[in-house]
């Protein structure tokens, strides 16, 4: 338990999505001129990388992994179809994402309109692929490691572009160089921001 | 199209406007907001980004070429399926390319060359133009763009490195003009993940005070 709650801080706050690693960045500038529609996004994305990154897990490590396919039978030990996780991984993506919109639009026709087109977006959001990329790199020994993994990095997503769009509601009305307007200062904003968030760093429950 | 008879030169004017535009007034990263997720991730230093920049071009403009070619056969239904399979399977050859000859810069871009999957710039690419136009038409404009692209991950890799460890390609400049017995030291700042927007968003400013076009209206 302890070691879960440890996976989902260091995924929310230290190795934050976008500040750490700058994942999702696209719809992240993209979408952040208001609280509202950013947050939708937000939801949007926790949502399809707590399903993915577990699917993924499975997929990776009972068909793709060295010796994965050992519980086949003997002589599949010896395969490593590992080159394939990356279009494994997003047809999952593309295909769960087109599920959880079905989903989504049989059983909560409000939800689904107010998440309107970003819904399909998030098949091309880094930070979705992402997740599942590192979920491999950083070896979780288990399936609830990889799912708090997931959920933990989908929030840290949220409280960034929720915090962006924030900012970028309030500084519309200052007077900023006019060639730094939009999108420069957002960026600039996004690395102060990083900075902050870099004083979580070393934090270990 | 228009249906003239004659064929346009290789290099005709448009052609070559279709490989400039991209690198500066309509540049991917600085005006577009397209790929930014894996341009400054990369970019801390300069092999890692020059690397990223090769494996960006290759990708693009062949991708592109491919998809312009099966334009008219693939039903617009699935076409994004059809294009995402496109790109990933030039990701994963680059990839495979990279492990074995480059190894070391292979493990230090870990899990950025998946990435060039999801890289907007190749989606929106493929989308937007070699959806619409001619094989050779969608190369340049893929070679263009790519390189766009590239230019500012080698700009901003150069100065990261330049300033954050006082090298270029490891190769110790700062420690060879002598400086650090006057008393100079590396900013160790740049290194960090959070300068690489604030020096891409330095480029945006420069950039948009030198074309007073590209400023936001709003």
């Amino acid at each position: 338990m302890e070691n879960l709650i440890n996976i989902f801080v260091r995924s929310v706050f230290i190795d934050n999505m976008v500040f750490a690693y700058f994942l999702g960045m696209c719809s992240y500038l993209a979408v952040s001129k208001t609280v509202k529609t950013s947050v939708g996004l937000g939801l949007a994305v926790v949502f399809v990388l707590t399903i993915t990154v577990p699917v993924n897990y499975l997929i990776h490590n009972y068909l793709l992994k060295e010796g994965a396919l050992a519980w086949l039978s003997e002589s599949f030990a010896g395969i490593n179809l590992s080159f394939l996780s990356f279009i494994m991984f997003i047809a999952v993506i593309a295909s769960m994402v087109q599920l959880v919109e079905m989903v989504i639009e049989k059983f909560s026709p409000a939800l689904y309109s107010s998440l309107g087109i970003f819904l399909p977006l998030i098949a091309v959001n880094c930070a979705i692929l992402g997740g599942s990329l590192f979920m491999v790199e950083r070896e979780y020994i288990n399936i609830g490691e990889a799912t708090v993994f997931g959920f933990g990095s989908g929030v840290g997503f949220l409280l960034a572009i929720a915090g962006i769009a924030a900012i970028r509601e309030k500084i519309q009305y200052s007077n900023v160089p006019a060639p730094l307007r939009g999108l420069g200062i957002t960026f600039i904003i996004t690395g102060l921001m990083g900075i902050a968030f870099m004083s979580f760093m070393g934090i270990k429950l | 199209m228009s249906n003239k008879k004659e064929r346009e030169p290789l290099f005709s004017s448009k052609n070559l406007k279709l490989l400039r535009e991209p690198l500066g007034a309509n540049n991917p990263i600085t005006v577009q907001v397209l790929g930014i997720c894996s341009a400054l991730a990369v970019t801390a230093k300069l092999k890692p980004s020059v690397v990223m920049a090769i494996s960006v071009v290759v990708v693009l403009s062949v991708s592109n070429v491919i998809v312009s070619l099966l334009r008219k056969t693939v039903p617009p239904r699935i076409r994004i399926i059809f294009q995402l399979v496109v790109i990933a399977m030039m990701v994963v050859l680059v990839d495979q390319v990279l492990k074995a000859f480059a190894f070391e810069v292979s493990k230090q871009l870990s899990v950025f060359v998946g990435l060039i999957i999801t890289n907007c710039i190749i989606m929106g690419r493929l989308e937007a133009f070699a959806m619409a136009n001619k094989p050779w038409e969608s190369f340049m404009d893929g070679l263009g763009n790519a390189a766009g692209y590239g230019w500012i991950l080698i700009v901003v890799g150069f100065f990261r490195e330049f300033l954050g460890s006082g090298t270029i390609f490891g190769y110790p400049v700062m420690e060879t003009l002598g400086v650090y017995e006057l008393g100079y030291e590396d900013n160790g700042f740049m290194i960090l993940p959070p300068m690489a927007l604030i020096t891409v968003g330095i480029i945006i400013w420069v950039q948009r005070s030198r074309n007073r076009d590209l400023i936001d209206k709003s």
